[in-house]
């Protein structure tokens, strides 16, 4: 029998063998995509020692593969150095690049005074001519950043280097340099051309690493409050950061710096000065977590705000940490204050979403994170994956010794990282951290997507246009989440689709009065009527219509 | 205030862009590829690009905008992107089965010099490239022009690859409509049915990027103009080119290749240049104006003699695309309205002098630049308030800043629908437009009149 069943409604998903979708996935590609493609889509299998299979990930995109990932551009200025208010960042490049990474809302920032800085709603560009990538840009590099300052004033300015200036070989650190000597303000560049590595996962490391040496430790002021955290992998997507903000506040915790979103040059700087780091997108920020702690002696934990069930273990996993009694009856009188709300909208919409699917293709943790609220409202995940995560985001850190370093992944600079002579300060000595581990946390670690997902679900890595439409009609999903390539592809197949970058404007989704307002916008997605009216009355059969008016 | 860094001084800028009024070609070219009956457009450079342009599209058209791209890592910048490109070309058509793949370069393939006819022969050579199916390119390097040069590239593209000179004329004109919405393009192709002309429109998105729901994805709508009359345009009895800057390119290239006549008109927006395009299909297609058409005319003139007084006076402020701005001010000239700041972000000199042409007869001082900024712009109004602006999405900040009514006009529009599915050509679209206007001054009027002053008849 087919596993695919064109036009027809899904049988339950149980009867649905995912090896023979897996084989028709595969089966229209030409032989090495096939072979390539075969070692990147996997039925999952968990181990009882939690050991899942091995996934292809982290490879290139095939050419002519229609495919939802972006650049090692859109990475780090698009998505970590996008949602910082009060940076000028300046795109070095013709025009297109900075035009469409100037999203303006889909990270929200809000400035505490209406005097404070905020450069988000605008796009600043050298706007590179041919005669500039013949002679070079420098020249007009240095021009740009001297009438953005005239103009402006900013803290700092950041610079973002495009394909061209890559290939033409401008000198944009030099360049920095140099003006950060004659303005007197922090100036740094990022040699974070489009095609540096195989996703925009390489620009998210290509930004952080900047940020961390360039920004991070430069200002010992710190935050009055008895716990003090960064938020690390937080975009402020929808308002998110506001909402986590809000519930960290109401705890009594201190948040020091949001990497990044709703966050500031000046949080950045003093970032060191937290006594906890807690990383929500693995992908985007492991490594500033691991590099902070080396330097600074921060410890860090993966935490997740995304699903009240979530958010209210990641509160109790602060609250160990500090191992402060105080604050762990806080936490749980918050957790149970917010919980009133969440559990009463939380069993309304179950009655109506119980048992239904759902297939999440977004980012490099979202589709692991959003599978929880999705089971708060007794939905399940079939099908999930990664658009630029590594193999670790999938199979956890412990196959971070496994993965293979290629020459995609050689191109992006690691920065050695020693402790801080005059900064760094072990928050816990190696006695107490042992002691918590015991007492089950864990620290500098992440389990990954799979393991939290059942057997027989496919897990697929950088799926592909084609493999979309497959899958939708192989499973019928009651919706379907990924970004805004793919929505009307998907709606035109008559399946909602959430987008989980941006939220199609909606959002906060993330801690408690996010959950409530996840289940109210699925409940509104998949049981709108207006799927229901796909056909005319004339266009469904007449033979039935008699049936029904006899009847 | 969102802008709130926006100083009134205006310094001259030389080197910085801030908030710029156009975007890069190839986002130009992938629109006019949607344009070709299945196609599948294809960027050929790092696959950001393409990422981008397709997000773009459908924010704007809020429909599937298919296309491949050639996924350059750093080895195919050093070494060139023949292999990927030929790798792209055998998946797209193992998978994806279109009949065209329509090229186009970024500024990287531009940079490192990729040659695609070369590596297009050489897919040929090497059987990459089915019986009877197309591969065709444009060079649309990111760092000249703008949006709009890259879909002039890609239009030309086509009449250079598909355009053929046949033994006898035929009874038809080809009509290029310009980067306008598929909306437009509908409406171009409405008017010359209505007018018993027989016309190949090209490029002609309509039905592909505004097409109805279903419950079926069709990676290949319905729309799009076919191979066939796209061969057939060599032999047509003329080109009406709509938008000097979209347009020529494509009209001009058939005049050298298949000898094919060609009229460059103003794009039909508003009145005057929609009495242009209708005089100049009468003349050369030798027909008369149907009762129907004169019945739409007499409509849009007469919402304009109803609502005059509203109109008369006031000052605008447009940013937009040239072939669209010309029109758009002209029109608004004609109802006696100011257009005082013009920007566009498509470089070219003749823009400025047609603009300052238009607008010779209003009574005010009127700042007009192509290769322009919104941030000038948003300086030129903190200098010299208007009334109402008329542009992208991008707008809305200043809108909002400076409270002044908007009207969405152009690309990209983000934020609002509409725009797909009703045209602003014709008399028609003319209508459409005052209706946009009038709704946002009268709100407005409503908005702020004193209760004794708030009217209920006009």
């Amino acid at each position: 029998m087919s596993a695919i069943h064109e036009g027809k409604a899904a049988p339950a998903a149980e009867a649905i063998d995912p090896a023979a979708v897996k084989q028709e996935l595969i089966a229209k590609y030409p032989t090495k995509v096939a072979r390539k493609r075969g070692k990147q889509i996997i039925v999952n299998r968990v181990g009882e020692d939690c050991s899942v299979p091995e996934i292809g990930a982290n490879t290139r995109t095939i050419p002519g593969i229609i495919t939802q990932r972006g650049c090692s551009y859109a990475g780090c200025k698009g998505v970590v150095l996008g949602p910082t208010r009060d940076l000028v960042n300046l795109t070095h490049g013709p025009i297109g690049c900075g035009f469409y990474s100037w999203l303006t809302r889909r990270n929200q920032t809000r400035p505490a005074t209406p005097e404070e800085a905020n450069f988000m709603p605008y796009c600043f560009s050298t706007d590179l001519q041919d005669e500039d990538i013949v002679f070079g840009g420098e020249k007009k590099l240095r021009a740009a950043i001297l009438e953005a300052y005239d103009i402006f004033h900013p803290k700092a300015i950041s610079i973002f280097a495009t394909c061209p200036v890559g290939l033409i070989g401008d000198d944009i650190h030099t360049v920095a340099k140099e003006m950060k000597e004659r303005l007197g303000i922090n100036v740094f560049a990022f040699s974070c051309e489009g095609y540096k590595g195989v996703s925009q996962s390489a620009g998210h490391h290509i930004a952080n690493n900047g940020i961390f040496k360039h920004v991070v430790g430069l200002d010992d002021t710190s935050r009055e409050g008895k716990y003090r955290i960064n938020l690390l992998g937080e975009y402020n997507i929808g308002g998110d950061a506001f909402e986590i903000e809000r519930v960290l506040e109401k705890c009594g915790i201190t948040l020091v710096a949001t990497f990044s979103g709703n966050s500031t040059y000046e949080q950045f700087a003093s970032s060191h000065m937290a006594d906890l780091n807690t990383v929500m997108c693995h992908r985007s920020i492991n490594y500033v977590a691991e590099m902070m702690e080396r330097k600074f002696g921060i410890p860090w934990i993966k935490t997740n705000f995304i699903g009240a069930g979530s958010a209210a273990k990641s509160l109790r996993k602060i609250a160990k940490y500090f191992e402060d009694r105080e604050l762990s009856d806080r936490v749980e009188e918050i957790i149970a204050e917010e919980m009133v709300e969440v559990e009463k909208v939380q069993a309304e919409v179950r009655a109506r979403c119980e048992g239904k699917l759902a297939m999440l293709f977004v980012g490099g943790s979202r589709a692991h994170h959003y599978q929880d609220l999705f089971a708060e409202i007794g939905m399940r995940t079939i099908s999930a994956g990664y658009e630029f995560a590594h193999r670790d985001d999938y199979e956890g850190r412990r196959v971070l010794p496994d993965i293979k370093v290629d020459a995609d992944s050689r191109s992006i600079e690691e920065l050695e990282v020693h402790p801080d002579p005059d900064r760094y300060r072990p928050r816990k000595t190696a006695e107490q951290i042992a002691e918590l581990k015991r007492d089950g946390l864990s620290f500098n670690d992440y389990e990954g997507m799979m393991v939290r997902m059942a057997d027989g679900t496919l897990v697929i890595d950088d799926i592909s246009q084609y493999e979309t439409e497959r899958m939708i009609e192989t499973y019928k999903p009651a919706i379907f989440c990924a970004g805004i390539k793919e929505k009307y592809a998907v709606q035109k197949k008559g399946i909602p689709m959430k987008q989980l970058h941006s939220y199609d404007s909606g959002g906060p989704y993330a801690g408690f009065k996010g959950a409530v307002n996840f289940y109210r916008e699925i409940d509104r997605m998949v049981n709108s009527r207006i799927w229901s009216y796909l056909k005319a009355p004339w266009q469904t059969n007449p033979e039935l219509a008699a049936t029904y008016a006899c009847e | 205030m969102l802008l709130r860094h926006t100083p009134e001084a205006i310094r001259e800028r030389r080197a910085l862009t801030i908030n710029p009024a156009k975007t890069c070609q190839p986002i130009g070219a992938m629109y006019a590829a949607l344009g070709i009956h299945r196609c599948l457009p294809h960027s050929h450079g790092s696959q950001g690009c393409c990422a981008y342009h397709r997000s773009t599209l459908t924010r704007h058209f809020k429909e599937p905008v298919m296309a491949a791209t050639s996924s350059f890592t750093e080895g195919a910048s050093v070494f060139g992107g023949q292999s990927n490109l030929i790798q792209a070309i055998d998946n797209i058509f193992t998978v994806y089965e279109p009949d065209v793949i329509a090229v186009h370069t970024t500024c990287l393939s531009e940079t490192i010099g990729d040659d695609i006819p070369q590596i297009s022969r050489k897919a040929q050579a090497e059987g990459k490239i089915p019986p009877g199916k197309f591969v065709i390119h444009a060079n649309t390097p990111s760092y000249v022009g703008s949006h709009v040069t890259g879909f002039a590239n890609m239009t030309k593209a086509m009449a250079d690859y598909f355009a053929e000179r046949g033994g006898k004329r035929l009874e038809q004109i080809n009509i290029i409509p310009g980067y306008v919405e598929p909306s437009d393009m509908e409406e171009i192709r409405r008017i010359a049915a209505e007018m018993g002309v027989r016309a190949v429109v090209f490029p002609d998105t309509s039905n592909v990027l505004n097409r109805p729901q279903t419950g079926k994805f069709e990676m290949y709508p319905r729309g799009g103009v076919s191979i066939e009359a796209l061969r057939s345009a060599g032999s047509s009895k003329c080109t009406v080119a709509l938008g000097r800057t979209a347009s020529w390119p494509a009209a001009r290239a058939l005049d050298v290749k298949c000898n094919v006549h060609c009229e460059l008109l103003d794009l039909p927006i508003g009145l005057t240049a929609t009495d242009a395009f209708i005089d100049v299909l009468r003349r050369v297609a030798g027909v008369s104006v149907p009762d129907s058409i004169n019945l739409e005319r007499g409509r849009l003139l007469d919402i304009v003699t109803d609502m005059h007084q509203y109109f008369y006076g006031k000052k605008l402020g447009l940013v937009g695309d040239p072939d669209q701005l010309v029109s758009l001010a002209e029109f608004l000239v004609s109802i006696d309205m100011w257009p005082i700041h013009i920007v566009t972000g498509t470089p070219g000199r003749k823009f400025e002098s047609r603009i300052r042409e238009i607008t010779r007869g209003v009574p005010h001082e009127v700042n007009v630049t192509a290769g322009g900024d919104m941030f000038l712009f948003h300086q030129w109004i903190k200098n010299d308030p208007v009334d109402l602006i008329m542009g992208n999405t991008y707008l809305k900040y200043i809108a909002r800043d400076e409270d002044i009514p908007l009207v969405r006009f152009g690309f990209p529009i983000l934020d609002r629908v509409g725009h797909g599915y009703f045209p602003t050509v014709g008399y028609r679209g003319g209508m459409r437009l005052l209706e946009k206007i009038l709704d946002a001054l009268l709100d407005r009027k409503d908005r702020d009149a004193p209760e004794e002053a708030f009217e209920l008849v006009l």
